[in-house]
């Protein structure tokens, strides 16, 4: 059904793909101050990846992700987030509580809504690609 | 402007229930995504709408300098907004399956396949 | 740290399976090590409770909901603990040389591991929320241990009785633990006995104490929920002397005694424990006499046991109470042994009926010695702990003040009643000429004998020298069901008196009637018609409305139209929206106008776009028609201050785009199936729905009545949670848990998805496979 495409959508993905990720990441980290988050973040990162699917197809795309199958980042991302939930236990708060960390030197808190916020990002980004790459798969092999 | 938003509201209320109410399943599936959108504008729309005043607060200061918008609201639509799609990609593609498996484009006819 | 140290069995459940591949066949005895070091603590501790104290072991849970996982010690805890952990230590080593070999020991194992915590944790929680929760987990374990042979059609059904009964008692049980949490302000047991206010005088008493009756009622097998526990003998042998003597059966009893300070004395309570109670004994006793299947024998006798300590509760004054501890322990110690000498017979020799076995004395003389002494102290011969406890209970029944006669009359029927039962259980398979069974019985391995002789030894050494057990935990037993210190004081010998006669005389009758047992059970026999109309009767009539009525109510609302189903939610909508929009307040409409003119174009697309999709011949035009709509959503929500929202219906609506590319065109075309007619009706309830939306943002949108919390979330978004985008905090910090619980159902839709298309026959038959069926239900 999606055919491999045209010059013009190969070089636009090739070059897109690297900086929608970017970007996705930029949005991900100022997503605490600004508009961005996890969520949007990462549907902007699963956009991207699904600009290299309708260009190259899904096992071109798999290669460029590698060891990572998008099932193996929705269970990151839920591990992170369910993670970000002991954290307070230690220090005697009740669960969830959100602990932050300086990290000296650097103007940037590390913290446990940071953790969580980057665990939607990969379970938003892992659920959405496995649903694409899983249904061109099967369009593959059904025409 | 919430008077023009609940009467659009109603309309795609009005419009979505429609279509669920076809037989044809492809019309389920549309009438499923109008139905969450109006029901995202529903929680929006009752929270009061402002214009101009993002919940943001400026870089600097502890709080935000007037009113702002209901930031509330805008998270649990946020949220609704990503699960719907999740939703409407499991509906379809269960869609998809049982037409595969029954092949009637009537929701009437699946009834007596399933035994 | 005692609550973890208990809690720790559920651990030692998980690892069972480990400790099976570590020490095979021998992992009973390893993991009978738990119990046994937790009867060593309890033993421990009681020199403390005897001086009267009261054990205190505090440990939050949900602090928001006030459940805490306090326990509390005191006399009739420990004696319960210690009962659940020493005969639990029993019932494992047991376990190893009954069912040695058998390929679901893990299972067992791990079950009644859980089993034994859970009861643990009910006799020692503190929190009236924490006992119910350990309440309904024995509920669990029990049907899992009941229905341990799974492959045998009778243990599930018995195994869904007993669910069945319990449950609906656990419900009760809830209902009354609410009732007496509001009434009394408290919920710490600890607490409600230590008293304030008289909860006897309340206007809640009285259903607060039928929910919490009926609860212990169908637990504890009380007249008419008594029919589940015989059957319940479907499960092995070492499940039924675990939680049909010691244990589970009692936790009805246990509640009814830990409540007994607060709520006990009244003229319900007496009357209906002490007539129920003595009803219960009276009927175990007498179908116990009916049957010859030696463990259902055995569940009747514990019927009528689980009956007298009812009615000695319910008669409730300090001898009483005294018996009933007294009484209690006697019980479990011989039950528990005469149970697993069913087992040990049944095991050797192929069969459960107690006539088909005779002269056995000789191939297993140790086993008929525990037998005859446990089967003396069930009779209450002297001079074991039985007949101590017998004495009393008469005592007791003599000074019963309501329905006195009623209950006397049937403590003595009841009582020679037993006695024949005892004699059967202990002279017909040893003694007589010897029969040919299905196996040719040898005497038990020491695993099996273990358990059975200690609680024989136990029950002969307490008849003796009772003090041990008079000055021990019995008084802060006794102390602890009296609400005030009790002395008990036990002996023997009492001297010449009226209990002592009734003795002799029950002695003599039930010997008769052993002799007679034959014939009359030929007797009574005729009674089997009547019999078959009794409670179990009722509960199967009872389960048989139930299925009529489900099947009845599926056939009318299931009946597998979709647009049924939707039809009737909508018309339920509009009825309850309706009703309290249109007919419960004058309508309010805050109507303010303040409209530009490119928002208005916006909203305007908006609404076309789903129009037109609701109209579209084709399934382009309807895509095109949700995506512009969606598109002018997302305008909406950045013109209306939330960024966020924005981005998130324009990425959102993209990949929709894809999504629908990618599926929608391999479906049908669109289909115009309905009549005008139908078609006519469709528009007139959407457009009522829509009515109704409209008025209801047109109402609700002026009403102001709380302080909205997005007013604290907006002070402390920067000091608090170092975020200035609101919206965020939200999300993933003041909101988190919401958060969490919504990506994990998109990780969910996600799976959904790849199982659907990934997961399929791999040859595809003319006809579609079951599973392929399944996936196309939804």
């Amino acid at each position: 059904m999606v055919k491999s495409g045209t010059l013009i959508l190969h070089t636009a993905a090739r070059i897109l793909m690297p900086l929608q990720l970017l970007f996705s990441v930029f949005l991900l980290l100022r997503g605490h101050d600004e508009p961005g988050g996890g969520f949007i973040a990462g549907l902007v990162a699963a956009g991207a990846f699904t600009l290299y699917l309708f260009a190259f197809g899904v096992s071109a795309t798999r290669e460029v992700l590698r060891m990572v199958d998008p099932r193996d980042l929705i269970g990151m991302g839920l591990l992170l987030g369910m993670i970000s939930v002991f954290p307070a236990w230690f220090v005697d708060q009740p669960f969830l509580t959100a602990q932050w960390w300086t990290i000296p030197g650097v103007d940037f808190y590390a913290s446990t809504p940071l953790i969580f916020d980057i665990g939607v990002y990969l379970a938003v980004l892992g659920s959405v690609l496995a649903m694409v790459m899983t249904l061109m798969e099967v369009d593959k092999d059904e025409p | 402007m919430e008077p023009v938003m609940a009467v659009a509201v109603g309309l795609l209320y009005a419009a979505a229930i429609f279509l669920m109410l076809r037989r044809s399943i492809v019309k389920l599936v549309i009438g499923l995504m109008l139905l969450s959108n109006a029901a995202n504008l529903l929680i929006f729309t009752t929270a009061g709408m402002t214009r101009g005043a993002p919940p943001l607060i400026p870089e600097g200061l502890a709080a935000p300098l007037g009113p702002v918008a209901d930031p509330l609201p805008q998270a649990v639509v946020l949220t609704a907004i990503v699960i719907a799609f999740g939703v409407l990609a499991f509906a379809v593609v269960l869609i998809r399956r049982a037409y595969e498996i029954v092949k009637a484009d009537d929701l009437d006819k699946m009834k007596e396949t399933d035994t | 740290m005692m609550q973890l140290a208990v809690l720790s069995g559920f651990v030692l459940a998980a690892f069972a399976p480990l400790l099976h591949r570590w020490f095979g066949g021998r992992a009973s005895f390893v993991l009978a090590a738990f119990p046994a070091a937790l009867a060593l603590w309890f033993l421990g501790q009681v020199p403390t409770v005897m001086r009267g104290e009261v054990l205190f072991l505090e440990l939050d849970w949900v602090p928001s909901l006030g459940m805490s996982l306090s326990f509390v010690i005191d006399g009739l805890a420990l004696l319960f603990a210690l009962l659940i952990t020493v005969i639990g230590t029993f019932v494992l080593i047991y376990a190893g040389g009954y069912l040695k070999g058998h390929r679901d020991l893990v299972r067992f194992h791990i079950v009644i591991l859980a089993f034994m915590v859970s009861m643990l944790g009910l006799v020692l929680a503190d929190g009236l929320l924490t006992l119910f929760v350990f309440w309904e987990l024995t509920s669990i374990t029990s049907y899992l241990l009941i229905g341990f042979s799974h492959a045998d059609i009778e243990a599930r059904k018995s195994a869904r009785q007993g669910l069945f009964v319990t449950f609906a008692g656990g419900l009760a049980l809830m209902a009354g633990l609410v009732l007496l949490g509001n009434a009394s302000g408290s919920w710490s047991l600890a607490e409600i006995s230590a008293g304030g206010i008289d909860l006897r005088e309340h206007d809640l008493y009285l259903p607060m104490l039928l929910c919490l009756l009926l609860a212990a009622f169908t637990k504890s097998a009380q007249f008419p929920f008594h029919f589940w526990l015989p059957n319940a003998m479907a499960a092995p042998t070492p499940v039924s002397a675990y939680l049909h003597s010691a244990t589970m059966v009692k936790a009805g009893i246990y509640l009814l005694a830990r409540l007994h300070p607060s709520l006990g004395g009244t003229e319900a309570w007496v009357g209906i424990l002490s007539v129920v109670g003595a009803l219960t004994m009276f009927t175990g006793a007498f179908l116990a006499i009916r049957h010859t299947n030696i463990k259902k024998m055995l569940a009747y006798s514990t019927v009528m046991a689980l009956g007298t300590l009812t009615m000695l509760l319910g008669i409730g004054t300090e001898g009483a109470l005294i018996t009933f501890v007294t009484f209690l322990l006697a019980h479990s110690l011989y039950k528990g042994a005469l149970f697993m000498v069913a087992g040990i017979l049944d095991h050797e020799t192929g069969t459960k009926d107690i006539t088909a076995m005779g002269g056995l004395r000789p191939l297993m003389p140790v086993t008929a010695v525990v037998a005859v002494i446990a089967a003396l102290s069930l009779a209450g011969a002297p001079p074991l702990f039985g007949f101590i406890a017998k004495e009393m209970m008469f005592e007791a029944a003599l000074d019963a003040q309501t329905f006195g006669w009623l209950v006397l009359l049937l403590a003595f029927v009841s009582a020679f009643l037993t006695i024949a039962v005892a004699a059967i259980i202990a002279l017909r398979p040893f003694f007589g000429e010897r029969r040919a069974t299905p196996r040719v019985a040898h005497e038990a391995p020491l695993s099996m004998l273990l358990g059975p002789a200690c609680l024989a030894a136990l029950s002969l050494l307490l008849g003796v020298v009772p003090v041990i057990a008079g000055m021990g935990v019995l008084t802060a037993a006794a102390s602890a069901v009296m609400g005030e210190p009790v002395t008990v004081y036990l002996s023997l010998w009492h001297g010449i008196n009226l209990p002592l006669v009734m003795s002799i005389v029950t002695l003599a009758l039930g010997y008769l009637l052993f002799k007679r047992w034959d014939r009359v059970r030929a007797h009574l026999a005729r009674l089997d018609p009547v019999m078959a109309r009794g409670p179990e009767a009722g509960y199967e009539a009872f389960m048989h409305w139930i299925t009529v009525v489900s099947e009845w109510q599926t056939r009318i609302l299931q009946n597998g139209y979709m647009r049924n189903y939707i039809l009737v939610m909508v018309l339920v909508l509009i009825a309850l929206l309706g009703n309290s929009l249109l007919l419960r307040h004058p309508l309010e409409i805050a109507f303010e106008l303040d409209v530009r003119f490119h928002e208005v174009v916006v909203v305007a697309m908006m609404v076309l776009g789903a129009l037109f999709a609701a109209v579209a011949r084709s399934r382009l035009s309807a895509v095109v028609s949700v995506g512009i709509m969606g598109f002018s959503i997302a305008l909406t929500f950045i013109l209306f201050s939330a960024p966020d929202l924005g981005i998130t219906q324009l990425l959102v609506e993209t990949l929709t785009v894809i999504l629908l590319v990618l599926v929608l065109f391999r479906l049908p075309r669109f289909a115009s199936l309905s009549t005008p007619l139908e078609r006519v009706r469709d528009v007139l309830v959407a457009g009522s729905v829509g009515v109704l939306v409209t008025l209801l943002i047109l109402t609700a949108w002026g009403i102001d009545q709380f302080v909205p919390i997005s007013e604290y979330m907006i002070e402390n978004s920067v000091p608090l949670a170092h975020g200035r985008n609101i919206v965020n905090v939200i999300l993933v910090d003041y909101r988190s848990l919401d958060t969490l619980g919504e990506i994990f159902v998109l990780a969910l839709a996600a799976i959904g998805v790849i199982a659907m298309l990934k997961l399929r026959a791999p040859v595809k038959p003319a006809k579609p496979t079951a599973q392929e069926k399944e996936s196309s239900h939804g």
